[in-house]
């Protein structure tokens, strides 16, 4: 392989890691105040409808960042009012609610590709690319010639270590997930605190769904997330519930994503064929990302998830 | 401000479903008092305390704070008002450092900023003025329960409470922690501005301790009186409402060949750090072996892996002389051993399994209660409407959710499946915490009824008074070690107490490990 | 005291009534309940609700085809709501179904259209290498929960991605067809479940469907397996202390469950549609959550939530003729009703013990 296509194929990894980062990150906050949310899916797939039909109808693709947004967090808030308030359990309803968002999306998508005969597509965010530093060889391609939006993400990461282990709401937020009682007693406001983190984690997943529908391509597809929302929480399960380790994670994930693409592409061809391989099927490399994430969650075995993950809190009860 | 009380509780009602856990109860504490809430499990002390604290919405009464009346919604409030609570089971973040744990909730340095360096500070200046030592960056997961129940109060302190209340603050402590307790009670009411309500249900300690007691019976104030002007048997008779024997009359022990044997066990915890260190004992038939010791001293993993479900590291155990160290609870079962675990809603039962689901947990494999792998439904409820007559386990009926008896009423279910095997072990392990009188006093007759039988009892308990009524001999745990065995009638509670606290006793089975460093030793005030 | 003893238990005979009324009402409310929001949202796309909720019921019963069409759409949901029931009662929540029946299908293919035997062996054998592919899919991720404590949700939601790729490769690779559709060949005569009564579709599917249901009621709640199943996912430390070997009940529970799933998609292979194909189920392994949970865990309850999805999913395609409101519109639907449901049974808690609490 040469210089082109490895710097080709960490811009990628970059790139495809972005859509998993918000989701993570932004997941991550409700994870440590003790919410279990495999509804990220769900979230990230309405995320990048919203997105999509917002960039589409109004021409700024901001706008429909900020639009995927605030569908992300009002679905949220359904998950929060469910859980939070009337102690549903929380896994059964995140299913219930990527059931939901997959009928919802499909059958909105559907009417908005009959109601538009022409082509459907939205504007795009340009890249921008950072004076200075894009031109350090092999590092500036692969890092700085991006969209705003893969910066954005990954400015996520010191904000969110910042505020766990730097500010008060942080402190509240790990107390919340471990001990929700005892926080409760120094006046905390458990479930405050776990709405506000829940609210926000899906607008993150929306804004992750809203990169995958109007980041680089203009395309909405059906079922588009394809998984990428239980690959985000894995990347926080396998990043052992930390900013930098969940960043890690989706990484390894990305780079898995971004390396079965470039097989698909036959990019890789020469490689495969000086290993003795004549043809290798598009199945094969597609299933990349979910095993990888498979055999990482594997290697990674028992982990600490935090005490209180998934146990509804109710002040008056024992 | 002499006459105006600190404290008036007027009247509080509070009701969970079907149970009036606070009926028109009133209270009243001066400034610079220690007063005592006395009353049995469920007389409604904790649940008084955490209407105070704003935990508890009362359904009825009012609240006045020096004269003005008050309406506490949530521990905020009652924080801001200057009442702090240690409850029994701490209020602390295992992961979270000393400091962390200490300004959580609190407004930030500088705006949501946390500044540790300056609250760090505070609680060294707080530990020093009322003797409180603790290392301010410690995860309070990795110290003892004593120095956690120093937390707790910096933990209010800090917060500025002047009504201080300590929910059966005792209940973990060595009888050396405890005076030490006092010491430091002692200290925060001298100048005459705070005031501490302290619950109990332990006679001595409130004797010792306190101005005033004020007692609660079946959710109801019966009485509030001088300390000085009263005696252990008055409240004992306040309390419970009876006149109360404080010994059991028992038969002399008979104690025939050794039934459990352990031999240098080490087990591990669920942090993987050891918690029974090389421990020796023996149980014989037609004997009870009381095991005293402060709760977290490597008890619940010695009963555990006795039971099978904890594999030692190290060591040997035998039951009727044969190697059951590798045992797990199914391998076990032949040996017709009963258990009766610390925790009965997570071990002993299955909460949402009928009681006749819960009767044949271990005996579904064989007949009659199954043939050939199916179900005998018929059986099955005919054996479990004898065991709830047998051990008058108070429930409408064996289909019936465990889930929906009362505490003393689960733990009657556990008794009666665990007993009605006639086993020849019987490993129990605060079978009596959280029960009323009238339940503890079933278990305990139901102990010495096993023993008349023939059966081995290893009675663990970290009620002193419980293990002097019930044991042949004491054996004394402390950090996964035994510290001595001995007989009640020749050992003092006192003497005992040192034991808990890491003095080994003349001719004690010696170990290699040499006493440990005080400072990590929950035994360790000066 | 007897009459005290007999007052109080008929007293909680009474309670238990009520319970069991409430756990049967409950699923019909949240039913209803989500209907109603998607008629909400019907009206919000300019379609009336009546006209569609018609369409939907006709389509779904319309005539004694379409009727057949709906029980032949249940039949898969039947096996794979079994699947997640068992999984769930024994602490495994299983979303992996759909997966399953894919490995199930794949399979059966295989031996449908590989092998060459007499009549009822060869469709035995598809059958059994059927629910052997499901089996080997659900025991992994309940091998993997037992040992390595692996998030049972995760691994199974990942495999599913897995076992439909792995599909796909075959149908467009080792075992497609001649010619130009991507597809397999159509397993031999010999291996298809005959039809019930000629001239309909309705196949001997049906019985094995009822047979199973009769099966998983009698292992739950009449075995000491299930004794043993029930008891480690109500509580995983009581079951250890009574001498269970949980993580072997698990990946057993996971294994079993795993086999019924993958019975339908084979099922449904040897009875209706004879080809694998891509996205050769619309779903079924995600509808059969729905199904579990809205019919209460309990076999019987499967069995009429089974149906009644599947008059969903059949009644949506004529809907979708008449109102051009997409078939995908019932993932709503279904999604509404677990959270109605959900949110019902904790209100149904508060209510009780508000009751509790005022009658003390």
């Amino acid at each position: 392989m040469d210089m082109d296509a490895l710097i080709g194929l960490l811009h990628a990894t970059i790139r495809l890691t972005t859509p998993l980062l918000f989701a993570a990150i932004g997941g991550l906050y409700n994870e440590r105040a003790g919410v279990i949310n495999i509804a990220l899916e769900g979230k990230m797939l309405l995320g990048a409808l919203v997105g999509f039909m917002v960039a589409f109808s109004s021409g700024n693709p901001w706008l429909g960042v900020l639009a995927a947004a605030a569908s992300g967090a009002l679905v949220a808030l359904l998950f929060a009012y469910v859980t939070i308030t009337l102690g549903a359990d929380q896994i059964v309803s995140a299913v219930a609610i990527n059931l939901m968002m997959l009928g919802f999306t499909g059958v909105v998508f559907r009417l908005m590709k009959a109601a538009n005969s022409g082509s459907l597509s939205a504007p795009t965010f340009q890249e921008w690319t950072i004076p200075g530093l894009a031109q350090i060889p092999v590092l500036g391609p692969v890092l700085f010639r991006h969209l705003p939006l893969v910066y954005l993400a990954f400015l996520l990461v010191p904000l969110a270590h910042f505020i766990f282990y730097r500010t008060t709401w942080g402190l509240s937020i790990r107390a919340v997930g471990e001990h929700p009682r005892a926080a409760d007693t120094l006046g905390v406001k458990v479930r405050t605190v776990r709405y506000l983190t829940v609210l926000w984690g899906g607008a993150m997943a929306a804004i992750g769904g809203a990169v995958l529908s109007i980041g680089h391509n203009s395309t909405f597809i059906e079922n588009m997330t394809a998984g990428r929302g239980f690959i985000a929480f894995s990347a926080i399960v396998f990043g052992k519930w930390t900013p930098l380790g969940t960043m890690l994670a989706s990484l390894l994930f990305g780079f898995a994503d971004a390396l079965q693409l470039r097989i698909q592409a036959g990019i890789l061809e020469p490689l495969f064929r000086n290993l003795g391989i004549q043809e290798v099927a598009y199945q094969i490399p597609v299933m990349l990302p979910y095993v990888v994430t498979l055999v990482a969650l594997f290697f990674i075995g028992k982990s600490h998830w935090p005490a209180a993950a998934a146990i509804h809190y109710d002040r008056e009860e024992g | 401000m002499g006459e105006t009380p600190f404290l008036r509780m007027e009247e509080i009602v509070k009701t969970f479903p079907g149970v009036v856990a606070n009926d028109r109860v009133n209270l009243e504490v001066r400034h610079g008092e220690i007063h005592a809430l006395l009353g049995e499990n469920g007389a409604g002390k904790s649940t008084l305390m955490n209407v105070l604290y704003g935990l508890y919405q009362p359904n009825g009464g009012r609240i006045l704070l020096e004269g003005r009346p008050v309406a506490i919604h949530s521990p905020e409030e009652a924080i801001r008002l200057g009442i702090g609570m240690v409850h029994q089971h701490f209020m602390l973040v295992p992961p979270l450092t000393v400091t962390e744990n200490v300004i959580l909730g609190l407004p930030g340095a500088r705006g949501i900023l946390l500044d540790q360096a300056e609250a760090r500070q505070r609680i060294q200046e707080i530990a020093d003025s009322y003797g409180l030592e603790v290392d301010p960056d410690a995860p309070v997961g990795t110290l003892s329960v004593g120095v956690q129940q120093r937390v707790e109060i910096i933990k209010a302190l800090y917060r500025g409470a002047r009504l201080l209340i300590l929910d059966e603050p005792t209940a973990v402590l060595t009888p050396q922690e405890i005076q030490g307790l006092f010491t430091v009670m002692r200290r925060l009411v001298a100048d005459g501005r705070n005031a501490i309500v302290f619950i109990s249900h332990k006679l001595d300690e409130v004797m010792a301790i306190s101005d005033r007691v004020t007692v609660l019976r079946n959710g109801k104030d019966v009485a509030t009186l001088e300390t000085q002007a009263t005696n252990k048997a008055e409240l004992a008779r306040l309390m419970v409402g009876r006149e109360v024997l404080f010994r059991i009359e028992k038969p002399p022990a008979e104690p025939g060949p050794v039934v459990l044997e352990i031999q240098d066990l080490v087990v591990r915890d669920d942090r993987d750090v050891p918690a029974v260190r090389g421990l020796s004992l023996e149980v014989r038939r037609g004997e009870i072996l009381g095991l005293a010791g402060v709760d977290g001293n490597g008890q619940r993993e010695l009963a555990e892996a006795i039971a099978g479900l904890r594999i030692p590291e190290a060591g040997t155990i035998r039951i009727q002389g044969q190697d059951v160290t590798r045992m797990d609870a199914g391998d076990l079962l032949r040996f017709n051993l009963a258990y009766i675990p610390e925790d009965r809603q997570r071990e002993g039962l299955v909460l949402d399994f009928t009681l006749s689901e819960n009767f044949i947990a271990k005996r579904f494999r064989r007949p009659p209660f199954s043939v050939r792998g199916f179900l005998r439904h018929p059986a099955i409820l005919d054996f479990a409407r004898r065991l709830i007559r047998r051990f008058d386990v108070r429930a409408p009926g064996p289909e019936v959710e465990a889930r929906k008896l009362s505490g003393g009423n689960q733990q009657k279910v556990v008794l009666a499946r665990e007993l009605s095997q006639e086993p020849d072990l019987i490993i129990s392990a605060q079978a009596t915490r959280g029960l009323d009188v009238g339940a503890a006093e079933f278990v305990e007759q139901q102990m010495l009824a096993q023993r008349a039988r023939g059966a081995a009892v290893l009675y663990i308990s970290n009620e002193l008074e419980e293990i002097f009524n019930l044991s042949d001999r004491i054996a004394v745990i402390h950090r996964g070690e035994i510290m001595g065995v001995v007989r009640p009638d020749q050992v003092t509670p006192e003497e005992l107490g040192l034991m808990m606290a890491g003095i080994r006793r003349e001719g004690a089975p010696a170990t290699e490990s040499p006493a440990e460093p005080v400072s990590s030793n929950p035994g360790g005030h000066p | 005291m007897t009459t005290v003893t007999q007052a109080r238990e008929s007293q909680a005979s009474r309670a238990l009534r009520w319970e069991r009324l409430i756990n049967m009402l409950l699923p019909v409310l949240a039913i209803l309940a989500s209907f109603l929001i998607g008629s909400l949202f019907l009206w919000a796309l300019g379609v009336s609700p009546v006209t569609a909720y018609t369409a939907l019921v006709k389509g779904a019963f319309g005539n004694q085809r379409l009727a057949t069409s709906t029980i032949l759409k249940s039949i898969p949901l039947i096996f794979a709501g079994l699947a997640v029931t068992l999984a769930y009662r024994g602490g495994v929540f299983n979303i992996g179904a759909e997966g399953q029946l894919y490995l199930g299908a794949l399979f059966a293919v295989w031996a449908g259209t590989r092998l060459a035997l007499p009549f009822p062996w060869h469709l035995l054998v598809a059958l059994a290498l059927g629910i052997l592919g499901g089996m080997i899919w659900g025991a992994i991720p309940g091998y993997l929960k037992a040992t390595r404590d692996m998030n049972e949700i995760i691994v199974t939601i990942l495999m599913n991605y897995i076992a439909i790729f792995t599909v796909s490769y075959f149908v467009h690779g080792p075992l497609k067809e001649e010619g130009w559709n991507t597809q397999t060949d159509a397993v031999a005569e010999t291996a298809r479940l005959p039809t019930l009564w000629a001239g309909t579709r309705l196949h001997y599917g049906v019985i094995l469907a009822l047979i199973c249901l009769v099966l998983v009621y009698v292992v739950l709640f009449h075995t000491t397996l299930g004794y043993r199943i029930r008891m480690v996912g109500a509580n995983i430390h009581g079951a250890r202390y009574a001498g269970i070997k949980t993580t072997w009940i698990m990946a057993l529970a996971m294994a079993l469950s795993g086999g019924l799933a993958g019975l339908a998609g084979t099922v449904e292979l040897l009875g209706v549609q004879y080809r694998l194909i891509d996205n050769f189920s619309p779903g079924w392994g995600f509808d059969a959550i729905a199904v579990a949970l809205v019919g209460r865990l309990n076999p019987i309850g499967v069995l009429i939530a089974a149906l009644f999805f599947g008059a969903l999913r059949n009644g949506a395609n004529s809907m979708q003729t008449a109102v051009r409101v997409d078939v995908v519109v019932i993932y709503i639907l279904q999604g509404l009703a677990i959270v109605f449901l959900i949110a019902g049974s904790s209100v149904d808690n508060r209510i009780r013990r508000w009751l509790d609490a005022w009658q003390a």
